[in-house]
């Protein structure tokens, strides 16, 4: 089911998040985690690039969005997961590709 | 004891690195010792004020109450960048309400933050005597 991409960097502090971008196929899924999470809220150009990229699944570790306030600025079509979630998402992809 | 001027420029979302505590250790050191302290946030540094952070599901300790102490601390020029908050799609309602009291105005409380454009922090920074950078 194509590769799951994790990203934790925040998309202010590098251009982490965008190489991500440019990787991530249609089938793959790219994970928000840690300084990640601010990539999935409202009113950012991240969260506009994140609208456009149609055939890429987007996820955020919810306990990382809500250590950081956030929850009530999420960004619409990204699916907020649990570390369960997150075990899960590893399962059912290829393969990882952690972009640090 | 000569008093100078501190301001400490926080420019890292907490958390994700051990910078916005370390940071905010540091102040509650130096406040101690009776100086014009300021705190600057720019970048990601906003994201320090955040309100509703809870850290329950990370094992991380929640410091973010600490900022309201502040003011307890003589702590009351909190600067805070207006384009990094609108970079952000963030608000001042997005941010805790950081208050201090006057103790030459029979202890009114008063608002700590002060939302400033990037030219007018530039211009505050320039006006200060050290600089500590997180």
């Amino acid at each position: 089911m194509g590769l799951l991409h994790t990203v934790n960097k925040s998309p202010f502090e590098s251009n982490t998040f965008d190489i991500c971008l440019d990787y991530a196929k249609d089938g793959s899924t790219v994970l928000l985690i840690e300084d990640g999470v601010y990539a999935a809220t409202t009113g950012t150009s991240a969260a506009d690039k994140i609208k456009d990229a149609s055939g890429v699944s987007f996820a955020v570790l919810g306990p990382d969005l809500q250590a950081r306030g956030l929850e009530g600025k999420l960004a619409d079509g990204i699916k907020v997961v649990d570390y369960e979630g997150f075990v899960n998402l590893v399962a059912e992809h290829d393969s990882v590709q952690s972009w640090l | 004891m000569a008093v100078k001027k501190f301001m400490y420029v926080n420019r890292k979302a907490p958390y994700g690195t051990v910078y916005a505590l370390e940071s905010l250790e540091v102040v509650l050191i130096g406040a101690a010792f009776d100086q014009d302290v300021s705190l600057a946030f720019i970048g990601d540094g906003v994201y320090e004020l955040t309100k509703g952070q809870n850290t329950d599901g990370i094992g991380q300790k929640n410091f973010s109450p600490t900022y309201a102490a502040l003011g307890d601390y003589d702590v009351n020029k909190i600067y805070v960048e207006k384009e990094s908050l609108e970079e952000r799609g963030l608000t001042l309602d997005d941010l805790q309400h950081l208050v201090w009291e006057d103790e030459d105005e029979d202890w009114a409380e008063k608002d700590s933050i002060r939302l400033v454009s990037r030219a007018e922090l530039a211009d505050v920074m320039a006006e200060q005597e050290i600089l500590l950078s997180f």
